[in-house]
Parts: C-alpha cells; structure tokens; sequence
C-alpha cells in the first residue's frame, strides 16, 4: 500500500514537471507544443551522455535542462514565433515534423535498443523501511526535488515581476506588448523555462527508466491528458491532475494490469465530458 | 439539379474507371501496381479524414483508430471463415461506424485543441487495447495467420489481378461517394458549420448533429480503407491504428491540398513514393519525412493542388495575383479557445 502510493507520487511528480512545461508554454503562447515530449526524452539522453563522460548526476541534470533549455528558445525563435499567426493544423504538423526528426537523430546517436543509465552511485544504497515498506532513496529524492522545482516555478509565476508579464502575456498579448514589454523576449523566455523543465524532468527520470528513441510520445500523450483533466493553462490545475493520473497508474497497474492505459484514458474522457475545460479550467475564456 | 450532380459524378467515375483499368495494360510492373494500389487505399483513407478537417473544420488526430477497427474486424471476420468477404467488409465498416458514433458523440462535446486530444487520446487508448488484448488480436505481433478468400460474384481475391481490379473499384466508387456527398447540400452544410457555426446555430440547425454525423462519414470511409488494405495484406498491424499513421493522413492532406477534394489523393501519392524510395535507400525514414514537414511548413505551407487551382483560376479570371481559395490560414484567435 504504502510502495504504490509512493509509486504513485513519483510518477504524478515526474508527470507534473513535464505537463507543468506544457502547461505553461500553452497559457502564454496558446501554441500546443506537441514536441514536448521529444525534449523530455532528449534531456533524458543528454542527462545519460554528461553522466557517462563526467560520472556526476548533478552535473548531468543540470547540464540536460540547460541545454534542453537553450535547445527550446532555438525552437521558439526558429519555428514556433512564424507560425504563431498561423493555424493550430500547421503548428501540428510542425511539431509531428520535428518529433519524426528528434526520434531518429536520438536512434542516430544512440542505437535503437533500450540504454540503462544506472542508479547514480550516491543513491545505491539499501532501500529505507518506512513504515514497513522498503523505499529507495532516489524516489525520495525525485519526490523532493519536483515539489521544489513545483514550488519555485510557482513562486516564480505569482510572485516576481517576470511572472506578472507573463500572466499579463497570457491574458492579453497585443496588450502586454503596448505596455512596452518586449513580448518576443518574454516569449523566448518561457518556452526555455517550459523546455527546461522537461528536459529535467527527463534527467530525473533517466536512471529510473529506461530510455528508447519514441519514449517521448508516450509522456507527451500523458502530459496532454494532464493538462487536459487539469485545465489547460493551469499549474495548479496540473498538480491536481499528475498526482490523479499517478494514483490511477500506480493502483491500476496492481488491481487491473491489462487495462491501465484504459483507466487514465478513460478518467480524461470522464472529466472531459462533464467539464469540457478541465478540472480548473477558465471557461470564461471562449 | 440533384439529378444533374449525380450524372456528373457517376460521369467522373467511369472516367477513373476506364482510366484505372487501362492502367495494367500500359505498365505490366507488379511493383507499380502494389504501388497504386496503396496510394488508393492511403487516398481514400486520406480523403476521409479530410471531410472532418477540410470541410468540417474538426481537425481529428485520432482517425487512424477506424482505419484500424475497419482492418481488424474484416480480418477476425474472415478468420473465422463462416463469412463471404462482402458480407464481412459490410459488418466491418457498419461496426466502425458504430465505434465512431459513440466515440463521434463523446468527441463533439469539446472544441478545437480539446477535440484533437481527445480524439488522439481515444485512440492511443484503442492502439493500446489492441496490444493487450492477445487472444482476440494477437497483440504486437498482429492479426497474422490469413484467411481464405472464397469467390464471390466471379471474382477471385487470390488472383493478383482480380485484386487490383476489386480495390481499385470499391476506392473508386467510395470517392464518388464522398464527392457526391461534399456537393450535396449536406456537404454545405459541413462547410457552413467550419467557418461560422454560430451562424449555422441561429439558422436554427444542430451544429453537433452535422459535426457527429461527418465524423461517422469519415470513420465509415477510412474502415473501408482499413478492410481493403487488410484484405490486401490478408492481415492486420497493431500500427494501423499507431497516431503515426493519422500524423501521416494529415501530411498528406496539407502535402495535396486541404481545398480540393482530390488535393489528399495527390498528398497520398507524394508521400507514398517518397516513402517507397526512401526506405529503399535509409532506415531512418522519419529523420527524411520529418525534414521535409519542416522545409513544407517554412516555405510551402499550402497543398499541391490547391496551387494549381489557384494558379488556374487566377488564369482564367485573367488576373496576376492568384485567386485566393478558402482562407485556411487564419489568424490564431479564431481557432483557438
């Protein structure tokens, strides 16, 4: 009992670090980044590269969301910013373009086998005994850690200056731009801080997992349901949803193996039809 | 004037007719021949997602989940070997058309970006039960194994050439259809509720109505489009129903032309023989198609077809500037929630 509610904490935190990305890239830029997934999947690698050359997880994860972040403001002001006038069919298409890419340079790189990055030698220690059920340290750490990254990205959105331009953004951009705030470079900055974030999200997840071009999709399809069930545009809204699709994946996969993939499916199928903006969704909005 | 449509649609399809079936005895290639035959298969399914997304303006991610349903109903069905191949392709699009009812009624009650997740969700959730369940669909592996193909009507599936004749046929056919469907006033209808369904609302018509039923319009047609290419191969893949393969119908769509009701054939066409090309030569088939999406998007970003006619209608009015077709491009505001 106490593993699968742990389990189910780890997946809903990893799930809620890529859906937060999303999330946010959405609310402010109203563009669905579709090739969110593929950057999780690339921090992961990247996350498996530093750690192989440098032997330090630290160095490693931070490497991978720099870099996934560095990564994501190339995509923005390549891609994203011309086809921001454009319909949600052609940044589609884009975004399926670019996953295609991203998934076969991974399998360039790295062969198309599964790699196993290892648990970091600092975590390889005996599971602790909580309350009778054996926990590893890492998962402890990973809960940790994303409650602290959830922590400071909210902090970041609510309290500082950057967070009221992009909540201003978000409401009304021609606006925010008349106001004299430089909305290209407000928009460069959150889609890094979107990338960054699931490019962590995949260092994280890097030795618990194992990693294979096209591991992106399936985050990417969870993530969406995420911030689907949760609202899209909503990070506490998205919170709320990561830890439901965890509860339901972590129990669903004891109680009902063959149909844990049909639980959460159907749990946003549920939500959307009684809600069709999602748990904290803004209907005001259409 | 009904009457009118419906003699010049039957005109343009006796025209494929003569055409499709003088085909063989110019190129005698079996090769080009499986050739054509997938992209009428890959044509029909495209052109069926196109009445939702070029017409309709519901832009589905899901639709390779009835290309799918379509495939492996027809393959249980044969398998069993207690049905005659129409009656089992009848029960298979029927079957789809139900599937997509009930999904078309969930999928309707949300809008846009909301609509195209919840339509790719749907069918991730189908993809994954077609894994899982093994004893029914052999999981990962497929509905291999084969089936008998009893003679009906004359004709012999097991003859390489009778086989061409019958898929080319049904796709044709098929394409009428829905070329005569998109002239009705039906088909107007779809296109009224894409650019203003307020207005179609204050018209006093049901906008969900029209959208659910061109939804189980377009799943009907690509489960046609699932049979045959199971009845092709004589088999069924899990990928059939992969969001690829609907990723793929969309390419294909924008490739071709979104405003012409040919425009997906023509998409299909490109795309299938890059991808016979290309896989001929590299593994790395995505790396090739994903570079070309990319190049489309910042350069092209319109269809084929939809240039030609463009082209050619700024011809005839005798103007420079070409003629500006249905406005696809809009501006963010007016799609988005």
């Amino acid at each position: 009992m106490m593993t699968q509610g742990l389990n189910a904490f780890v997946i809903g935190m990893l799930l809620f670090l890529v859906a937060s990305g999303l999330t946010l890239i959405f609310g402010v830029l109203k563009v669905v980044n579709f090739t969110h997934g593929s950057l999780y999947m690339m921090g992961a690698y990247l996350a498996y590269y530093i750690y192989g050359i440098t032997d330090s997880y630290v160095l490693a994860v931070i490497i991978a969301s720099a870099g996934i972040a560095v990564f994501g403001v190339f995509l923005e002001r390549i891609f994203f910013r011309r086809l921001y006038q454009s319909n949600f069919l052609m940044q589609l298409l884009m975004c399926y373009g670019w996953i295609l890419v991203l998934d076969d340079l991974v399998q360039l790189m790295f062969g198309a086998e599964f790699q196993s990055m290892g648990m970091p030698s600092f975590f390889a220690t005996a599971p602790l005994m909580i309350a009778g059920a054996p926990i590893p340290l890492f998962y402890i750490f990973l809960i940790g850690i994303s409650f602290l990254v959830a922590l400071a990205v909210w902090m970041l959105i609510v309290k500082t200056s950057f967070g009221s331009k992009v909540r201003a953004a978000a409401t009304n951009t021609s606006m925010t731009g008349a106001l004299g705030i430089n909305t290209s470079l407000l928009y460069a900055g959150v889609f890094a801080l979107g990338a960054g974030l699931a490019g962590l999200a995949g260092a994280l997840a890097a030795p618990v997992r194992s990693l294979v071009p096209g591991m992106g999709f399936s985050i990417l399809i969870e993530s969406f349901i995420v911030t689907v069930i949760g609202g899209m545009g909503s990070i506490g809204g998205a919170l709320v949803a990561a830890i439901l699709i965890g509860v339901c994946r972590s129990f669903g996969s004891v109680g009902f193996p063959m149909f844990t993939e049909i639980g959460v499916f159907a749990l946003m199928a549920v939500v959307l039809v009684l809600r069709p903006d999602g748990l904290f969704g803004k209907g005001a909005q259409r | 004037m009904n009457n009118r449509l419906l003699s010049s649609t039957s005109l343009w399809v006796i025209v494929a007719f003569i055409i499709v079936a003088g085909l063989p005895s110019v190129i005698a290639s079996q090769m080009v021949l499986d050739l054509i035959i997938h992209i009428a298969i890959f044509g029909l399914f495209a052109i069926s997602v196109n009445l939702l997304i070029g017409y309709t303006g519901l832009i589905s991610f899901g639709h390779a989940m009835f290309y799918a349903s379509g495939a492996y109903a027809f393959g249980l069905l044969m398998q069993t070997g207690m049905w005659s191949i129409p009656a089992a392709m009848a029960m298979a699009v029927l079957s789809s058309a139900l599937l997509a009812l009930i999904v078309g009624l969930i999928c309707t009650k949300t809008k846009e970006i909301y609509f195209t997740f919840l339509t790719l969700a749907i069918q991730m959730m189908f993809y994954s039960t077609i894994l899982s369940w093994q004893t029914l669909t052999g999981g990962d592996q497929g509905l291999t194994g084969g089936f008998k193909k009893p003679i009906f009507l004359g004709i012999d599936l097991a003859n390489t050439h009778h086989v061409y004749y019958f898929i080319a046929g049904v796709v044709i056919v098929s394409l009428g259809l829905l070329w005569h469907i998109t002239k009705s006033p039906f088909g107007y209808a779809l296109r009224m509720v894409r650019d203003n369904a307020a207005r179609v609302e204050f018209l006093g018509m049901n906008v969900r109505g029209y959208r659910v039923a061109a939804f189980v319009i377009a799943a009907a047609f690509a489960s046609v489009a699932g049979v045959l290419m199971s009845l092709y191969v004589s088999a069924a893949y899990p990928n059939f129903g992969y969001w690829t393969m609907s990723g793929e119908a969309i390419f294909m769509i924008m490739l071709g032309g979104v405003n012409t009701f040919l425009g997906p054939l023509v998409g299909a066409t490109m795309l299938t023989l890059l991808n016979h090309y290309v896989t001929a030569h590299t593994k790395y088939y995505g790396l090739v198609l994903g570079t070309i999406i990319l190049l489309y998007v910042l350069l092209l970003r319109k269809g084929l077809l939809d240039i030609v006619v463009e082209r050619f209608i700024a011809f005839r009015l005798g103007r420079t500037k070409p003629a500006q077709l249905v406005k696809f491009d809009n501006p963010v505001e007016s799609r988005l929630p």
